[in-house]
């Protein structure tokens, strides 16, 4: 399929749209901007019981532990590691067949969708992360980096790691094409990003063997990576080394959704009338 | 007498002798698992389109009718390119639909009634931007179309509303003018007056019979309304169980079935059949008396008669059953 400079602006423009989508669901950003503090405030207590018993834990000190949560509150629905996103739509689409739609444009799906999740996930980062983090810092001794160029790397692997949050959920979303009941799926992919992405606990608090699965794992770059990039425990090439992985990680992920759509399109049968 | 071997090519839309759409023996099977026990799972194929062939003209209105399921929407699905045919070709302005969906795109516009392609939580008018862009419609070339929908199709005010707080008339409005910003050659209506009032359905045919006589636009119209087909079509094709029963003028179908709308009228009290010239009573019980009357004839100026001469408490009006024609066409054909 050919895209040319003006594609580019199209996939801008939906991704424009997809936050103005989200933009419109006042109520819905409110409670999830106090969901995510309260949880916040949990989740620190609890890492302050953890670390007042294991100081130097995971090689963390008390202020980057209560960073990391607050960070990964900051972090939850934008980089939407446990699902959340855009792919929930999809998948909703392929069940009730409204995804013919989609087929007859001439446009990727791969890349409308990506566009619209980017859309969603700008909207929420700044919409639903800020006020946490600011919350957390008042409230709280974090490590947050003084220096404009560690904040302009941490978004950066966000970025990345968003790319490789999408890759995951659209090979879920996809599945819907085949398992008509995929609800399993769906809460299969939730266990595992939760657990993987360092959303319940960093994942260099993981001990042996599965702490050192857990990192080369795709969803280290989600949440874990970004972190530590913030903390400043990766800088100069260790930086370079993390973005790679994160791509490396993006771009067999998006070549497997483009596989597993192609296949999905060609063989597999829309649903409904 | 086989209704499918009647000519068409007498056909006024058809003298040019542009085929835009053309099918070849076209088959779909659908294979549905079932559970069929514990772990058995039992495979059944439904034939959903069985060896289907026409073709349709540059510039013909052309109705395609049939009950639920009996492939409309799959054959729908097939020219637009989202399914492929299990046998057959198919060819849409010169093009494999499902080997060539993208660039087959910008030269079909689709509306399925059920679905719709605009975003449910935007205005109306952001669709129809990101459409101009998906389209690369010229920016001239997209004013005029949308000035000419919004003014035709009676969108003004609904422009700045988000589509989930419009009516399912304004909705399927909204739908018809998405699918022609790109100045489709071919538009596929599947179902597009289907839920629809009496007053938002005059609407709708009342454009699509200006858009094919001021555009030349080809328009292959799906519907279970035969209403529809009476006011906007020449040429009807009536599939059953994936295969066509007819394929023909409008007027032959008559000659088959009468096509008849009916209207039930309450009376104030039991009275004698109403006696019109317009339509015929075909029933009386009590107070209430069913008349029919050919459905390409509006209703309107018989209302206005049985009003003036009868005391009028209430009325309904019956569209004409597909399953009735089909049935009679079986019966016609067993018959000899
Ligand atoms: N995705 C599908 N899987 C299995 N059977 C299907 C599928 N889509 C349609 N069918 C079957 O094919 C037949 C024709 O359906 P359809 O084309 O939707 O009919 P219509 O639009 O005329 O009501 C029906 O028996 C329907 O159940
Ligand atoms: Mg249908």
């Amino acid at each position: 399929m050919a895209h040319g400079p003006g594609r580019a602006a199209l996939y801008a423009a939906v991704a424009a749209k997809g936050f103005r989508r989200y933009a419109t669901y006042r109520a819905a950003t409110l409670a999830g901007i106090f969901t995510n503090t309260v949880f916040g405030v949990i989740l620190a207590q609890t890492y302050l019981a953890l670390w007042a018993e294991r100081p130097g834990l995971g090689g963390y000190d008390q202020a980057q532990a209560l960073t990391f949560v607050w960070i990964g509150q900051s972090l939850h629905m934008a980089v939407a590691a446990m699902g959340g996103g855009s792919e929930e739509e999809l998948m909703e689409r392929i069940r009730s067949g409204d995804i013919a739609v989609d087929l007859y444009r001439p446009v990727d799906l791969q890349l409308w969708w990506l566009a619209q999740d980017a859309g969603r996930a700008c909207f929420q980062l700044f919409a639903r992360g800020a006020l946490p983090l600011a919350f957390g810092a008042l409230v709280f001794d974090l490590a947050l980096p003084a220096s404009p160029g560690t904040w302009i790397a941490f978004l950066t692997a966000v970025a990345l790691g968003l790319l490789v949050s999408f890759g995951i959920r659209y090979l879920v979303a996809l599945s819907a094409f085949w398992l008509l009941d995929g609800a399993g799926v769906g809460q299969l992919a939730w266990l595992v990003g939760m657990f993987f992405s360092g959303m319940m606990l960093p994942l260099n608090v993981f001990p042996g063997l599965l702490g050192e699965v857990a990192r080369v794992l795709p969803w280290s770059s989600i949440l874990q990576l970004p972190a530590d990039v913030l903390l400043g425990v990766h800088t100069g090439t260790g930086l370079l080394g993390v973005y790679a992985f994160q791509l490396a990680w993006a771009a067999a992920l998006l070549a497997a959704g483009r596989a597993l759509q192609s296949l999905a399109t060609r063989r597999v049968v829309v649903q409904g009338g | 007498m086989d209704a499918t071997e009647r000519p068409v090519a007498d056909l006024p839309a058809q003298r040019d002798g542009q085929e835009v759409i053309h099918l070849d023996r076209v088959e779909k099977v659908f294979e549905v698992r079932r559970r069929a026990g514990l772990l058995r799972r039992e495979k059944r194929e439904v034939r959903a389109v069985d060896g289907l062939s026409f073709s349709v003209g540059r510039g013909e209105v052309v109705g395609f009718v049939g009950p639920n399921g009996a492939g409309k929407s799959t054959t729908i699905k097939m020219l637009t390119g989202i399914l492929t045919p299990s046998a057959g070709t198919l060819r849409v302005a010169g093009v494999e639909p499902a080997r060539d969906r993208a660039r087959l795109a910008r030269r079909i516009g689709v509306v399925f009634g059920q679905r719709t392609t605009l975003w449910w939580d935007l205005p109306l008018l952001d669709s129809y931007q990101l459409i101009h862009r998906m389209y690369r419609v010229p920016d001239a070339r997209y004013r005029e179309n949308l000035d000419r929908c919004v003014e035709l199709l009676g969108l003004g005010d609904l422009l700045d509303v988000p589509v989930r707080q419009l009516s399912l008339g304004q909705r399927m409005r909204g739908d018809i003018a998405a699918a022609l910003l790109h100045d489709p050659e071919v538009l596929y209506l599947d179902e597009p007056t289907i839920g629809l009032d009496v007053v938002s359905k005059a609407n709708v045919r009342h454009f699509l019979a200006d858009l094919n006589a001021e555009r030349g636009t080809t328009v292959l119209l799906t519907t279970h309304d035969l209403t529809d087909i009476e006011q906007l079509c020449r040429r009807v094709m009536v599939i059953d169980h994936g295969r066509l029963m007819y394929d023909g003028e409008v007027a032959g179908l008559h000659r088959i079935a009468e096509v008849e709308r009916t209207l039930v009228v309450d009376l104030a009290t039991e009275m004698a059949p109403i006696a019109l010239e317009s339509a015929r009573t075909v029933k009386v019980e009590g107070p209430r008396q069913w008349l029919a009357f050919p459905a390409g004839q509006p209703a309107a100026p018989i209302v206005a008669e049985i009003a003036a001469g009868w005391p009028l408490v209430d009325l309904s009006l019956r569209e004409p059953d597909i399953e009735d024609v089909i049935s009679l066409m079986y019966a016609g054909r067993s018959a000899g």
